[in-house]
């Protein structure tokens, strides 16, 4: 074991990426959800994660995040392990992902999700909560809070519980929570799936300006336009693994790509004219 | 009638502790408790068993260790369901208060069984006449619902509340948001057991006696529905609600005594016909409850342009 460790140091790319996923693996009942992911995000980028229905996006997305634990495999965020990490304890690392189906608490305001996601506030300890303070940190909480849904255009909404939100705004607030915790990188399950163009082009340009300010964004999306504008590189999976990487235009001229999303048989079918 | 109505304002305070414990593990959290009145009995065995059958202590160091205890028993039980939830957590908490009340029943050694312990002291019983104690222990009563009253909407409307609000509508989101909510949830199913099992110390103290049938799920059951009536998550719902089924449970007493030609056994059904219609009633007209919870409003800034 330990010779074969020098050689795949020897073949990182000289600038560490932030997140560094190997040999992540987790089946569910025996089908192999994952099988041996290899993928790295480099700090700063928009890294897009495309590939067909069933590829394990969503599966890497819940390992890398904590929510389920790998069968095999390591994940490191910023040089540190963080394989088999409680959620929260990735989420206060600076590593923070938000959920497909705009998953949240709607019985929640607006505001009151936004300040949920805050760290270190004191009155989330019991004695302190009923005896102690917490209202000094409760309003630097809001405040950031406010700045966040000015930011995000849901200001209006702010008092209004979660579920009285359109689809585009609840997407918008997936987007607000996650800025709450201070992250590093963000992991985004389909921001733009299902929003109207205009809302899509603002979600779009959120992205880039927060990417600017320096957070780096993995980002699962099946709307291949926004993918093309957003993301590089971008990263292909299929049947669990990673199948190729790079700029879109290089991935959508692929061949084995597009046979991952037709299927193999289409693939097979269109090998004798190509 | 005067001690009678004195006797049910007590019983309506200590279904409003109960009722205010469930709001912290079920309202709050989320988290089903079947099992409410096995920790009201954890509560009131541990008072009675150090002040009266195995030792003598005051009465109220008996109330505080019983608190504690039936924390601790929450806080266990908490640990050991902690991957359930739904029906799960619901028949493992009711299968908790019914082994409660077994062991009760028999480790007749340590409880005196089926028999009860009787004797419990109560404070000054005996050196007052027996109105002005109930007088007395009403006003103390009282004033235990008042602060811990005060103490629930404190945790309600403090950061602490809010991340027990969001466990209840997804716990594993709760967690992505950075909070350890297996901690939360222990905490939270520890506090409402210590409410409840306060709640049974002072029943004990009341009553001057208990018995393990005293501890029946069918308390469970007033319980929730009285938080239900009241409103799930409000801590002024769960006081009004445990209020108003006592005030019900007592009040057809009189209304069917009123009906001719029933027999016991027939007054009895028609009670209970009567507080289940009164259940359908309320939630079919008001299904957040009497007084629904409403979510804290921040103040935000002028957003009119």
């Amino acid at each position: 074991m330990a010779p074969a460790l020098p050689l795949r140091h020897a073949t990182v790319p000289p600038l560490m990426p932030l997140l560094e996923v190997h040999d992540l693996s987790r089946a569910y009942y025996g089908v192999r959800a994952i099988d041996g992911l290899d993928l790295d995000v480099a700090s700063g980028t928009i890294t897009g994660l495309i590939g067909p229905n069933g590829a394990g996006k969503t599966t890497a997305f819940n390992v890398i995040s904590g929510l389920v634990p790998p069968d095999r495999g390591t994940v490191r965020f910023d040089g540190t392990d963080i394989t088999g990490w409680r959620p929260d304890a990735i989420t206060r690392a600076g590593l923070v992902r938000t959920f497909q189906i705009a998953r949240g608490f709607p019985r929640l305001s607006v505001l009151e999700n936004l300040m949920l996601y805050g760290a270190h506030q004191p009155g989330e300890s019991l004695p302190v909560a009923l005896f102690g303070a917490w209202g000094k940190r409760e309003e630097e909480l809001r405040e950031r809070a406010i700045a966040t849904a000015r930011r995000l255009n849901l200001l209006r909404v702010a008092n209004n519980p979660a579920s009285d939100l359109s689809g585009g705004q609840k997407k918008l607030l997936e987007i607000g929570r996650a800025l709450m915790t201070d992250p590093r990188m963000i992991m985004l399950d389909e921001p733009i799936a299902g929003v109207n163009p205009t809302l899509s082009a603002q979600i779009g340009e959120h992205l880039l300006s927060l990417r600017d300010e320096g957070i780096t964004f993995l980002i699962i999306e099946h709307h291949m336009d926004a993918i093309a504008r957003l993301c590089d590189p971008v990263i292909v999976m299929a049947e669990g693994r990673k199948l190729t990487e790079g700029a879109f235009t290089a991935i959508a001229a692929d061949h084995s790509v597009q046979e991952a999303y037709m299927g193999r048989r289409a693939g097979h079918l269109a090998q004798p004219s190509a | 009638m005067e001690n009678y109505l004195v006797a049910m304002a007590v019983f309506a305070g200590l279904y409003g502790l109960m009722a205010l414990g469930l709001n912290v593990i079920w309202g709050m959290t989320g988290m089903i408790n079947l099992g409410l009145v096995g920790f009201m009995a954890v509560g009131a065995y541990t008072s009675a068993l150090l002040t009266v059958r195995h030792a003598t202590w005051p009465i109220w160091a008996g109330v505080l260790a019983a608190t504690l205890v039936s924390g601790l028993a929450g806080a266990f039980v908490a640990r050991i369901t902690a991957r359930l939830k739904g029906d799960y957590l619901a028949i493992v908490t009711l299968g908790f208060s019914e082994v409660v009340r077994i062991i009760a029943s028999n480790e007749i050694r340590f409880t005196n069984g089926t028999d009860g312990i009787s004797a419990i002291p109560g404070p000054f019983r005996g050196h007052v006449a027996p109105a002005t104690f109930n007088l007395l222990y009403l006003g103390l009563v009282a004033l235990a619902l008042l602060v811990v009253f005060l103490l629930c909407q404190r945790l309600r409307h403090s950061p602490y509340g809010r991340v027990l609000r969001a466990i209840r509508d997804d716990d594993q989101v709760t967690a992505v948001a950075g909070k350890p909510v297996m901690r939360f949830k222990t905490e939270a199913f520890a506090i409402g057991a210590a409410i409840t099992g306060f709640a049974g110390a002072l029943y004990g103290h009341y009553n001057a006696y208990i018995a393990p049938e005293g501890f029946v799920p069918l308390i469970t059951i007033y319980i929730v529905l009285a938080l239900t009536a009241g409103g799930t998550g409000s801590n002024v719902g769960a006081v009004v609600g445990a209020a108003l089924v006592v005030a019900f449970m007592e009040g057809t007493r009189f209304v069917v005594a009123e009906i001719p030609g029933l027999a016991a056994v027939q007054v009895a059904a028609v009670r209970e016909f009567m507080i289940a219609a009164l259940l359908i009633l309320v939630l079919r007209y008001r299904p957040k409850g009497l007084f629904p919870e409403h979510h804290p409003r921040h103040p935000i800034p002028d957003t009119t342009p």
